[in-house]
């Protein structure tokens, strides 16, 4: 209760990156709100959301909280292509056997904030989850993750993984990351990664070789890079339209 | 068809080829020879227009045209290809996807008609064929977990995809084992034994030129060519070596 009364800022160790002016003018209330979702045992539920660049002049944030049952599935694929501050936050509880899947992608230029903030609690035994996140950000903007992942004590077997990758257009760009893990059971397996860089020159002088233009060759290998997110999405149609809103981003914006 | 006169390139600010020229004409087979650190793949990365090889004097005319006034891929459209002595590979794109988008990018910039679907695969699958690799292996990610002879023929079946007029290929023999070394020749024949096509070959060694016979062989040392010859040429670097020819 007194959570959504309590404006954060950026000493806030989850809201570190947050704008900070957008904060500050923000309404608590709504700032602080959560969706609640309940997902029943043995059920799967799909979800699949973009941000969209331009919808949202001063910033959006957007917080999901599930509890996905007993051997229930949640799968979640993300575009946030907003600015200027576009944060989405999930926070997913899982029971015995359940799984969550999240793809994520930031993309966007100027100085777009774009956050992807997730806290995954395996609550119970055998309880699986794969986060994978990518970002491509070019003039200001800057792309966040912030993923946590919390294991009780009783969660043995629990198999956790999160990866995180972001491609910087230009030099102005930047990305940032921070994995946590907190782990009360012994027998779990917790995997994290991280790696941020520009786009690969070379692969993209052996496209231009075979006579692809800048644009098209650099399309093509953010497309592939992305494409990482989504490809334990289940749903082909939906897993093509991320693709497509986040590169529809690309096409009207990038340097 | 390609003339290039006193050409002069450094890579980060160390020049490597110094006052090289050399004229190639429709339906012939140059070869390139020399040790290494002559300047041998400069010459063919500064030719695709690879970014860091810079220019710093002469000047190139390809099929009539200012060469280093050309972005790498409108090179790649006005009909140069570049055969790569380490093949590139590229995860999360096919070959079929990004060739596809290759020829009829090109096709777009010479006023043809894209090719669809259909005709592309049927091309692919001819040019596969021609270079004995299966269709299948085009359908995954650029040369990903293909082994060194994999890469090779695989740019061959671009070469022949994309119909280039002049082929200037590096090394293109390298980590071949015999039987591959022959179907690259025979592939490398078939491709650009053509009127109107000539090929550029790069190599250290006599034995692809068993297979694709040049009319003239030249010697790089230095950064420039110095000596100039015919087939017999490669035969007299393979038997005394390098330092005795050049000296």
């Amino acid at each position: 209760m007194s959570e959504a009364l309590v404006l954060p800022t950026r000493r806030d160790e989850d809201w570190r990156y947050a704008d900070a002016a957008f904060l500050a003018a923000s309404d608590p209330a709504t700032l602080m709100q959560w969706s609640e979702w309940t997902i029943a045992p043995g059920e799967t539920r799909r979800d699949y959301r973009v941000l969209a660049s331009g919808a949202l002049a001063g910033g959006t944030v957007e917080r999901l909280r599930v509890h996905v049952g007993a051997g229930g599935r949640f799968e979640l694929g993300l575009v946030n292509a907003a600015g200027r501050y576009a944060r989405f936050e999930a926070e997913v509880t899982l029971a015995e056997g359940a799984h969550f899947e999240f793809g994520g992608v930031t993309i966007g230029g100027g100085d777009n904030v774009q956050e992807v903030v997730t806290r995954v609690l395996h609550a119970e035994p055998g309880a699986t989850s794969n986060q994978i996140v990518r970002a491509v950000q070019w003039g200001r903007a800057t792309g966040n993750f912030l993923g946590r992942i919390e294991v009780a004590r009783d969660a043995q077997q629990t198999d956790a993984g999160q990866n995180f990758k972001a491609i910087l257009l230009e030099a102005g760009a930047s990305a940032n990351t921070k994995p946590e893990l907190e782990i009360f059971a012994d027998d779990v397996k917790c995997a994290h990664g991280a790696a941020i860089g520009a786009l690969d020159e070379t692969a993209g002088f052996y496209l231009a070789s075979r006579g692809l233009p800048p644009a098209e060759a650099r399309k093509l290998l953010i497309r592939a890079f992305i494409a990482d997110a989504f490809a334990a999405i289940t749903d082909e149609e939906a897993r093509l339209r991320l693709l497509d809103e986040a590169l529809a981003v690309l096409d009207g914006e990038a340097p | 068809m390609l003339e290039i006169t006193d050409l002069h390139a450094t890579v980060a600010d160390k020049p490597i080829l110094k006052g090289l020229s050399l004229s190639i004409n429709a339906g012939e087979v140059h070869a390139i020879m020399g040790p290494n650190g002559a300047g041998k793949s400069t010459l063919g990365y500064t030719l695709g227009g690879r970014p860091g090889y810079e220019v710093t004097g002469g000047a190139i005319r390809f099929a009539g045209q200012d060469l280093l006034a050309l972005a790498p891929h409108e090179r790649a459209a006005a009909g140069l290809f570049l055969g790569f002595q380490y093949p590139v590979e590229i995860p999360g794109v096919s070959f079929v996807q990004f060739l596809r988008e290759a020829a009829n990018a090109q096709r777009r910039s010479r006023g043809e008609e894209p090719l669809s679907g259909g005709e592309f695969l049927k091309l692919a699958r001819e040019k596969a064929g021609l270079l004995r690799m299966d269709m299948d292996m085009l359908k995954r990610p650029v040369n990903v977990g293909f082994s060194g002879g994999e890469k090779k023929r695989a740019e061959m079946v671009q070469m022949g995809i994309l119909d280039p007029k002049l082929a200037i290929l590096d090394e293109t023999d390298s980590g071949l084992d015999i039987d591959a070394l022959r179907i690259v020749g025979e592939g490398i024949n078939a491709i650009m034994r053509a009127p109107g096509k000539a090929v550029l070959l790069i190599t250290h060694y006599q034995r692809l030129l068993d297979y694709v016979k040049p009319d003239f062989v030249h010697v790089l040392a230095a950064g420039r060519i110095v000596r100039s010859g015919g087939p017999e040429l490669a035969l007299e670097l393979e038997e005394q070596g390098y330092e005795a020819v050049v000296a």
